[in-house]
């Protein structure tokens, strides 16, 4: 202690110096904006360059999760080959399946940006134009719905998440099928609200909810959402629903963007019916 | 010792008002300002102490950036000035020390005693200015050259008051 003493008076008009210098520098970033946001961006490239070591290795960590996410949703879509299906008819009955035609295309993409904690996030995935892919087009994750694109360039999209206050996606009970629209209400990342849903329905906790498909974006029946509670407001007459959303968007990696391929048709025969109420 | 007391406020004041009023406005080659009220702080007398010398460095460089309106710059290179005189002054020392009562000036110690002390001190404390306002080394040659011949006009114009004052003082 008395050596310290000691050496802070030995040097005592060295250590006035710089305490007036701090003070002058306290006033220049204070007082002035050009070094303050030149010290600011300094700060930045810096805590900037440990964000992405950071997210680096918080993406080794999750690869366990997100192998696990991906086999899952490989094993349903096994399931759905044509190797999984029997044979019904005798090998001389020909059947020619014109019943079917392909609705919907998929793109995989990888997530390149995503954000959660904003009252209207949005999700940047490494497909562009280049890809196909094109305004409007839904995107979904291996558990539900994740947005609808709204940008795009050459290279990359940017996608209106679920979890944005303006984003209405028209959902619906998969068991009585009654529809409403999924609204997030800019609270918590894991839930969302079922809007629209009338006093009379029967609802339970953990009611699934899925896609409607009326809009085309999304296919039908894409389970999205939990039921997890359901309250009647007095005077309304439409529940007030809280759901938890089945994708965890805090660790979305690969999602698949949904190609329509009758959304432009079904849009101009909409559009024409509205034409003619006129 | 009277006068002394009434002198240094004085010019104090004067310094500030000739920096703030007119030199602020100079400009030449579009780069070089001169930057003349440092003289102020060379021309306190040697044996003053040195944390004093600090206090006013702040303060006179602070009188400045009101006026420039760029608070807190002015201010820390005159008080880096101040740190460095007391070096800048034991190296520059006569081999037998200084004299008691002898001001750091052209009629105290010479003229070329006093411009070497006026160089290493301006340019010291321009380097200094020149750089807390471009807050970057990335153009250092730019900089450096703006330095140099801020410098090179300061020094001409603290001769030139160097001049003037010695001849009100022998009169």
């Amino acid at each position: 202690m008395r050596n310290l003493i000691a050496f802070i008076r030995k040097y005592s008009f060295f250590f006035l110096f710089l305490a007036v210098e701090v003070l002058a520098f306290y006033l220049l970033f204070r007082n002035n904006h050009f070094q303050r946001s030149s010290f600011l961006n300094y700060t930045n490239e810096v805590t900037g360059g440990f964000y992405t070591k950071y997210s680096n290795f918080k993406d080794y960590v999750h690869l366990a999760e997100v192998n696990e996410a991906l086999s899952e949703e490989n094993k349903r879509l096994r399931g759905r080959q044509i190797q999984s299906f029997e044979r019904l008819f005798g090998e001389n009955i020909y059947v020619r399946d014109t019943i079917f035609r392909r609705k919907y295309l998929y793109t995989k993409a990888k997530v390149l940006n995503n954000s959660i904690t904003h009252q209207n996030n949005y999700l940047t995935l490494s497909v562009g134009t280049k890809n196909g892919i094109e305004r409007g087009m839904g995107v979904i994750g291996p558990n539900g719905v994740v947005g609808v694109i709204k940008n795009v360039s050459d290279h990359y999209a940017s996608v209106v998440s679920v979890l944005h206050r303006e984003a209405k996606i028209s959902v619906k009970l998969k068991t009585s099928q009654y529809f409403g629209s999924m609204q997030w209400n800019g609270v918590n990342y894991r839930n969302t609200q079922l809007i629209d849903i009338p006093n009379h329905v029967e609802l339970l906790k953990g009611d699934t909810v899925v896609t409607s498909g009326y809009s085309s974006i999304f296919p039908e029946g894409l389970s999205t959402a939990v039921i997890q509670s359901v309250k009647v407001v007095e005077g309304e007459n439409f529940y007030d629903i809280e759901m938890e959303l089945l994708s965890d968007f805090k660790q979305l990696s690969y999602v698949y963007i949904v190609k329509s391929n009758s959304l432009i048709e079904l849009q101009e025969i909409e559009a024409n019916r509205e034409g003619q109420d006129d | 010792m009277i006068k002394k007391i009434f002198t240094y406020p004085l010019h104090f004041v004067i310094f500030v008002l000739i920096q703030s009023l007119v030199l602020n406005n100079i400009q030449l080659w579009g780069t070089a300002n001169p930057y003349l009220y440092i003289l102020f702080i060379l021309w306190l007398p040697i044996e003053t102490n040195k944390a004093l010398v600090i206090g006013i460095a702040f303060l006179l460089g602070l009188s400045i950036d009101l006026f420039t309106d760029t608070v807190g710059m002015h201010a820390s290179a005159s008080v880096f000035l101040a740190f460095v005189r007391p070096y800048v002054l034991n190296a520059l020392a006569p081999r037998d020390g200084y004299e008691i009562n002898i001001p750091p000036t052209s009629s105290g110690l010479g003229w070329f005693w006093f411009l070497r002390y006026a160089a290493i001190g301006v340019f010291l404390h321009h380097f200094f200015l020149f750089f807390v306002e471009v807050f970057r080394f990335s153009e250092f040659f730019d900089t450096m050259g703006r330095i140099l011949t801020s410098t090179a006009f300061s020094l001409v114009l603290i001769a030139l008051a160097q001049i003037f004052n010695s001849n009100v003082e022998e009169k």
